[in-house]
């Protein structure tokens, strides 16, 4: 090579790989992966962009708050009610973009309790190998075995409907999967030499779960959280839906819809009122349906998880 | 040494296939059991004066207690569990919380005069779905994994991407905005009971049985092509290829014997999924069905309809994989024909 990286005259292989990757920035390499993803990736991620902004900043693009009420109830769509009032009188829309910060960021917090739960059992039943494993394996098979809305349907019940019993109810019902998911694919490396050698050298049972094992197993884990995050997302909004998830005044996308499911029967009358309870829905699987769409372009990426060839 | 010969010959004899199936029934009756055991103790795990949340503010000590022996709370808990299973196994399910009031008097329904006409109507929609979605989505799913990359493999496959992300309520509520209230061609609340007539009937179940099909045709159809295509990778099939069998005989002959356990793995996973998700279509199309009756139990915390419904729900998923599990061990040509 007549690159100058030999400084002192001898060759070192470490010095020539590090200048090809100083060629391209993080941004760039990025970029270029980026660049290969398919339309519908990238319509994934447009999207999932959008909602995360509208749910960031919705107290600055609401025009209303989410329980102001006005004195018209079932106002039609106009300009200072874009899509209507409810039949308390609250604005549709702020309610809208209120309830994307509320369903989005409970469905989020519910979803990474259900990975640290699941994630760092899975991580020590694979390390450990014992009776702890056997039993958490066994209860997990039960868990399972009971359908999770019917499930969460039961607790509810016992626990009452309140955010926080919400995210924890089906926090630990969706640990089960991520649990089977993690330690399966941390049984494949806990065998590895270099976990051995970790153990050999002393290091604890953290430091193995998180320096050895968890970088190796994120591929199928981000997948795994996508997905996850459309269950976890569904079933809250269903729950919602059925008047048991997020309670009122909390605008949420599930209960809007229930609240104004009434609108359908006026469709031959006014399309628009007939429309507004659908678009809370609409707003549901377009965001599933992009969640779906980059997780999908994320496992041709990452692994031969294909069903094609 | 002798002794422990003999006795390997005579295990020899009984069929590997049996000695599966009867492992896999035993499995299946111990998660029932330990089910059963989990949804009896929800009722443990009420605050401690939930016997006045039920009563009312108003009711007197004595009949709070009264209320509380009634349900057993006074016996200890295994005591109390074997005494409502052995109910449950003769068809008493307890008596509704609702109905009950605070000076006593007692005007509370028997949990299985509320389920049972429910669980017919629910038994009802589920099967009019089932017999709609099984032959459409394997038909898709099969013929899809056999073209596959086609223009029709790439169409199914979309939108059946699509419908699986909708919620619900979603595919409902569209189906209710174009054919009831825009072009009036199905009634939108399925109003039935069990004066109405089997024709009218199924005409009014039409928007809430099609809202099913819709949302388990897609799960059904990706997993069976999902199996197919796996099935079609093996060596086997490669083989068969390879010798010159013509394709029907491939299909037939190779193909299909082994594809039995998959297909119907799918068939008995999504007739289970059906069980979760007519709860939500039900509440849509007002459906008198169990999954309604339920989510109004969750809202008023009647813990004894819930506890029946959850039981009901929970018993019907576990033994369609059950009985899924049985058939894919009875019809895996592997284990039919042991070395």
């Amino acid at each position: 090579m007549n690159t100058p990286n030999t400084t002192d005259g001898s060759y070192s292989a470490a010095n020539e790989v590090t200048l090809v990757k100083a060629r391209r920035s993080v941004l760039q390499n990025i970029w270029r992966t980026l660049k290969t993803a398919p339309p519908t990736a990238w319509f994934g991620m447009v999207v999932i962009t959008f909602y995360l902004i509208v749910a960031l900043f919705a107290s600055l693009l609401a025009p209303h708050g989410q329980a102001q009420v006005f004195p018209m109830a079932y106002a039609p769509w106009s300009e200072e009610f874009i899509l209507g009032t409810d039949a308390l009188g609250r604005d549709v829309f702020s309610r809208l973009i209120y309830g994307a910060q509320n369903t989005i960021g409970i469905a989020v917090a519910t979803t990474l309790l259900a990975f640290l739960i699941g994630g760092s059992l899975g991580l020590i039943a694979a390390i450990s190998r014992n009776w702890l494993d056997q039993v958490l394996s066994r209860f997990v098979d039960v868990l399972m075995a009971i359908p999770s809305l019917i499930f969460a349907l039961m607790l509810l019940s016992i626990f009452g409907s309140s955010a926080m019993n919400l995210i924890f109810i089906i926090a630990v019902l969706d640990a089960t999967r991520v649990f089977r998911l993690t330690r399966a694919v941390a049984l494949n490396v806990v065998v590895m030499d270099y976990v051995e050698a970790a153990k050999l050298r002393g290091e604890g049972l953290g430091w193995i779960m998180r320096r050895e094992i968890l970088p190796n197993i994120m591929p199928p884990l981000v997948a795994e959280f996508g997905l996850r995050f459309c269950f976890v997302f569904l079933t809250i909004a269903a729950l919602s839906f059925l008047g048991v998830g997020i309670q009122p005044p909390t605008a949420d996308w599930g209960s809007m819809v229930r609240e104004n499911a009434g609108l359908i029967q006026f469709a031959e009358y006014d399309l628009t009122a007939a429309l507004t309870p659908m678009i809370p829905a609409a707003a549901i699987a377009l965001l599933t349906v992009a969640v779906n769409f980059v997780v999908d372009w994320f496992l041709h990426q990452t692994s031969g998880l294909r069903d094609e060839h | 040494m002798l002794q422990t010969k003999i006795n390997h010959r005579v295990f020899i004899h009984v069929h590997p296939v049996l000695t599966t199936i009867i492992q896999r029934l035993g499995l299946g009756l111990l998660t029932l059991f330990v089910v059963t055991v989990i949804i009896f103790s929800s009722i443990e795990f009420l605050p401690g004066d939930f016997g006045q949340a039920v009563l009312g503010q108003a009711a007197l000590p004595e009949t709070v207690e009264a209320f509380r022996r009634e349900l057993g709370l006074d016996r200890p808990p295994v005591e109390r569990y074997f005494m409502w299973a052995g109910n449950v196994l003769t068809g008493d399910l307890g008596t509704s919380f609702s109905g009950r009031d605070a000076s006593g008097v007692d005007r509370s329904r028997d949990v299985w005069q509320l389920i049972q006409p429910r669980l017919a109507n629910t038994l009802f929609l589920a099967s009019m779905a089932a017999l709609v979605a099984v032959p459409l989505s394997l038909a898709l799913g099969i013929t899809a994994a056999l073209y596959r990359n086609s223009i029709y493999d790439r169409v199914v496959n979309a939108t059946t991407l699509t419908t699986i992300s909708f919620p619900e309520f979603f595919v409902g509520y569209i189906l209710i905005l174009i054919f009831a209230t825009y072009f009036k061609v199905f009634p939108s609340l399925a109003n039935i009971s069990d004066s109405t007539p089997l024709l009218e009937k199924i005409y009014r179940s039409t928007l809430p049985a099609f809202a099913l099909t819709l949302v388990i045709v897609a799960h059904m159809m990706r997993m069976t092509r999902a199996a197919i295509i796996n099935l079609l990778a093996s060596p086997y099939i490669e083989m068969a290829q390879l010798k010159g069998a013509s394709k029907a005989k491939v299909i037939l002959h190779h193909a299909l014997p082994n594809a039995w356990a998959p297909i119907v793995n799918v068939i008995a996973f999504n007739l289970a999924y059906l069980v979760v998700g007519v709860v939500v279509v039900e509440v849509v199309f007002v459906y008198p069905g169990l999954g309604q009756l339920m989510v109004d139990a969750v809202s008023s915390r009647d813990i004894p309809v819930v506890q029946a419904c959850a039981l009901i729900f929970a018993g019907t998923y576990i033994l369609l994989n059950l009985f899924a599990d049985v058939i894919s061990i009875i019809t895996n040509p592997r284990l039919l024909h042991p070395r």
